[in-house]
């Protein structure tokens, strides 16, 4: 783990960076006229780089990439003759520089929330405002509808080395939050309502001290009130104004039923514990998010396979629900053999889930682990692990070429790919960077 | 060894006698007696003075019973005071130490257009804050532009719900302030006079019986503004939008108070010239943005920016109990975006944004902030280069005494909440 990360001097990272920057912004240039992914995307190839394909086959050192119509075709070492390139490809060379698959921005609002206080901007979150008493729960609230890939947070987070998200419904005025799914980044305007990729579809529970408010004041209440729904959705409860679900609530729930997942947002480690129960007894494929208090519970969670989607760098006792709050959570939980996952909970800064990885890193867990975390993981964990998380013939060639270890804060991203496709490596941000940069008198 | 003061030594060596650096350079010769610590390979750094916590005024855990931040009853609370809502307590103070943090000011919230007045503590573990309290530190007063007091204060349909309403109510307190100001100075010159007739005897007129002069009533909201008048209290304003400092800089003008910095200077890359020519502070993030629609132009390289014109006081501040822990690290992110858009800055500057800055900003430039000769020795040694997601405070010492020493970390927790509390080694 050290020996990935000990040579990288800060200078000479430094020295590197300002001939990257020319570099990748004319390969975007060029690489930008193919145009979406699928989509009469070039091929590309990228040669001699670190490649990470977080699979059986480790780290490459020195390795080509060959892209093929927005998928990764061969990964080969020790050099790809020039007869070998095929024609028309772009070549990228990679110099030595790390290649991992694009990166999991967590669990987020982007796209669905652009300004985060101007509730105008905001559709993250489904909230009747209605009393514990009178609620109707929807399931079938569906959050990836409202998906907005020309916000201005995507490129920004984008071209960070984020290519995908779950959009995750917020916390409203029930416990059942909504449905919500992966989405890639590819930024194109048909993605729309169509956007979820295919698979990742999720439910969102919302359990713990974090429910006590729409349950009436107690947390058993708040699993009281969920096998209510359920016997709704098994059509052995009520219906009609007695009812917590409409129609198309029962149906959506019962989905789930059949083996569906569902990520609870949950805390405390006996909350966990009754996820566990919970998901056993009603056949759902439980995902834990947030589980700061997880390391209590690794052993049972390992044994479940249940995996916990985490921010690494929550160590304080913020609530009751995370007194035993620790910074090798991550680290804990994988030498348990849980799967997991980073994400910060952020939107406008979810590139701040590499930060979490790093930290988990100098907190004990194996930098390769880290990594996973940030890819292989996610996809496995939301159902995107046959296209996604890793670089592999035949996956999403989705990447992203760093000029430094990629756990690093003081790396970035040279070049992303999503499909197959050059991202530009601009954002709004970048445009108010180049604005007022020259404006100002350096010393 | 990153001093502080802009320049790096390697393999230089750092001499502490009584809580004091004696000594910086190289082969120092250790006093006999004296404590060696080896601390090769590895970093050292001024401890981390953080310009902007609220730790202590809304500490972990975030009950309802301990959020003490916000006087939200008055746009103008000059009157209250930061210190007097610290929870020693807060878990906060340990896990910022272990982090690299020495110093921290903590100051009330931004519901108000003037918030109270904050105060600079050491981050030792104390039962009370009069034991935290930087000795002979000015206080500083909050301030806050923007949103947040009109949208506070028009939401209960009252003054200011627009951000003219924000700058007539500065204005109208400073004007108060003004008028209050005259009261006391009259009084303090018939005081005086009056002093000076009774010293002299007092025989020579028909004053025999004349009385003392009665001092104003004091108003405490008054007080502290006409201390910040007089240069005694250090302003420091939050204030995102690049135009809106720029008004708060006419405001100080016309009232002829200076302020000292601009907290969460979101857009302060818009405005660096004028805030360098000006000779303001600005507290920035690395990379926070978009939580409201005047930090939707936030951008990485903001503190890079800010800090390039001659003159220039950038700085990094937390405003959270998480960030805190890391600013070596959100440092090395605003310092490498900095680079990457072709600024030249080594880790012996940006270690200022951290150290040296803000405490010119706190007026404690000539005791804290660098590895000099004469200063408090607070000192950090980092396990590597600590603009490194993965370097870690190995030690900490504050006045020469160590603070935290990762290797040897305390067997409770300092914090009194956490002791018996489930989160031991050990759990099942």
């Amino acid at each position: 783990m050290i020996s990935i990360y000990m040579h990288k001097a800060l200078v000479s990272a430094f020295a590197l960076a300002g001939v990257m920057i020319a570099a990748s912004a004319a390969s975007a240039q060029s690489a930008n006229q193919g145009g979406a992914a699928g989509d009469g995307a070039s091929d590309v190839l990228i040669r001699g780089a670190k490649v990470y394909t977080v699979s059986a086959r480790g780290t490459l050192d020195n390795a080509d990439v060959l892209v093929r119509g927005g998928k990764i075709a061969a990964i080969t070492q020790g050099g790809t003759e020039a007869a070998q390139v095929p024609a028309g490809a772009k070549v990228v060379e990679a110099k030595g520089r790390a290649l991992t698959p694009g990166l999991f921005a967590g669990l987020t609002h982007i796209g669905l929330e652009e300004i985060s206080a101007e509730s105008s901007t905001v559709d993250a979150t489904l909230d009747f405002k209605a009393p514990a008493w009178d609620q109707k729960w929807r399931p079938e609230f569906d959050v990836v509808l409202a998906y907005n890939p020309r916000s201005t947070v995507v490129p920004v987070i984008r071209v960070e080395g984020l290519t995908w998200t779950v959009l995750a419904p917020g916390a409203g005025d029930s416990i059942i939050a909504g449905q919500g799914g992966a989405v890639a980044f590819d930024g194109t305007i048909e993605q729309g309502s169509k956007a979820m990729i295919d698979g990742s579809r999720s439910l969102f529970v919302e359990l713990g001290s974090g429910a006590e408010k729409f349950s009436g004041g107690s947390r058993a209440a708040a699993y009281m009130l969920l096998d209510q729904a359920i016997g709704e959705a098994r059509a052995q409860g009520p219906t009609g104004p007695d009812a917590l679900l409409h129609a198309a609530g029962r149906s959506a729930l019962a989905r789930y039923l059949a083996g569906g997942r569902v990520v609870f947002e949950v805390e405390r480690a006996t909350d966990i514990l009754e996820v566990l129960a919970f998901a056993e007894r009603n056949h759902v494929k439980a995902v834990i998010s947030g589980g700061s208090e997880a390391w209590l519970v690794a052993k049972a969670l390992a044994r479940a396979h249940v995996p916990v989607v985490l921010n690494s760098l929550q160590d304080l006792p913020s609530d009751f629900d995370r007194l035993s709050s620790r910074l090798d959570n991550a680290a804990r939980l994988q030498r348990a053999g849980v799967l997991i996952a980073f994400s910060s909970g952020e939107s406008h800064k979810a590139h701040a889930v590499r930060q979490l990885a790093g930290n988990a890193v100098a907190h004990g867990l194996p930098w390769d682990a880290a990594l996973a975390a940030l890819t292989a993981n996610p996809a496995e964990i939301f159902g995107l692990g046959g296209t996604r998380g890793r670089i592999e013939k035949g996956q999403a060639a989705d990447l992203v070429l760093w000029d430094g270890d990629p756990l690093e804060v003081t790396s970035a991203a040279d070049q992303v790919w999503i499909g197959g496709r050059a991202i530009e490596m601009r954002s709004r941000q970048t445009e108010l960077r180049d604005r007022y940069l020259h404006r100002t008198a350096a010393r | 060894m990153l001093t502080g003061t802009g320049t790096r030594v390697d393999g230089g060596d750092v001499l502490i006698v009584n809580g004091r650096i004696e000594a910086v350079g190289k082969n120092l010769q250790a006093p006999a007696g004296a404590n060696v610590i080896d601390a090769a390979g590895r970093w050292v750094t001024p401890g981390i003075v953080d310009i902007h916590s609220h730790l202590g005024v809304y500490p972990s855990p975030g009950l309802k019973g301990l959020s003490d931040g916000n006087e939200l009853t008055n746009p103008v609370t000059s009157n209250v005071w930061a210190e007097h809502s610290i929870w020693p307590q807060d878990p906060g103070f340990e896990t910022a130490l272990e982090g690299g943090v020495t110093t921290l000011e903590i100051l009330p919230g931004s519901g108000n257009l003037i918030g109270g007045r904050s105060v600079v503590v050491k981050n030792v573990h104390a039962t009370t804050y009069q034991a935290m309290k930087f000795p002979g530190a000015q206080q500083g007063l909050k301030m806050a532009c923007g949103e947040n007091p009109k949208r506070v204060y028009g939401s209960k349909g009252q003054a200011p719900s627009t951000l003219m309403g924000n700058v007539a109510g500065y204005r109208q307190a400073f004007a108060d302030a003004q008028d209050y100001r005259r009261q006391w100075e009259k009084y303090d010159r018939e005081q005086a006079e009056y002093q000076k007739k009774k010293d002299s005897g007092g025989s020579d007129s028909g004053d025999k019986k004349a009385a003392p002069p009665s001092p104003p009533k004091r108003d405490l909201k008054l007080e502290t503004l006409a201390d910040v008048l007089k240069g005694d209290i250090r302003v420091q304003m939050h204030c995102y939008r690049g135009d809106q400092m720029a008004t708060m800089l006419d405001v100080a003008d016309e009232f002829g108070f200076k302020i000292v910095a601009f907290h969460h200077a979101v857009e302060a890359y818009k405005v660096a010239d004028l805030l360098a020519s000006k000779g303001v502070c600005a507290a920035m993030w690395a990379d926070w943005w978009g939580f409201k629609v005047e930090a939707y132009d936030g951008i990485q390289e903001n503190i890079a920016i800010v800090d390039a014109p001659a003159g220039s006081c950038a700085m990094l501040h937390s405003d959270s109990e998480d960030g805190i822990q890391r600013l070596n690290q959100e440092a090395a992110k605003a310092m490498s975006r900095g680079v990457r858009a072709g600024l030249d800055i080594p880790p012996e500057r940006a270690i200022r944004w951290l150290t040296a800055n803000p405490a010119k900003a706190l007026g404690l430039d000539g005791r804290i902030g660098a590895l000099e000769a004469g200063k408090n020795a607070d000192v950090v040694i980092w396990n590597r280069n600590p603009f490194s997601v993965y370097a870690l405070a190995d030690e900490v010492f504050i006045d020469g005494a160590v603070a935290f020493d990762r290797a040897h970390p305390p067997r409770k927790p300092p914090s009194d909440f956490l002791l018996g509390q489930p989160n031991e080694e050990g759990a099942p």
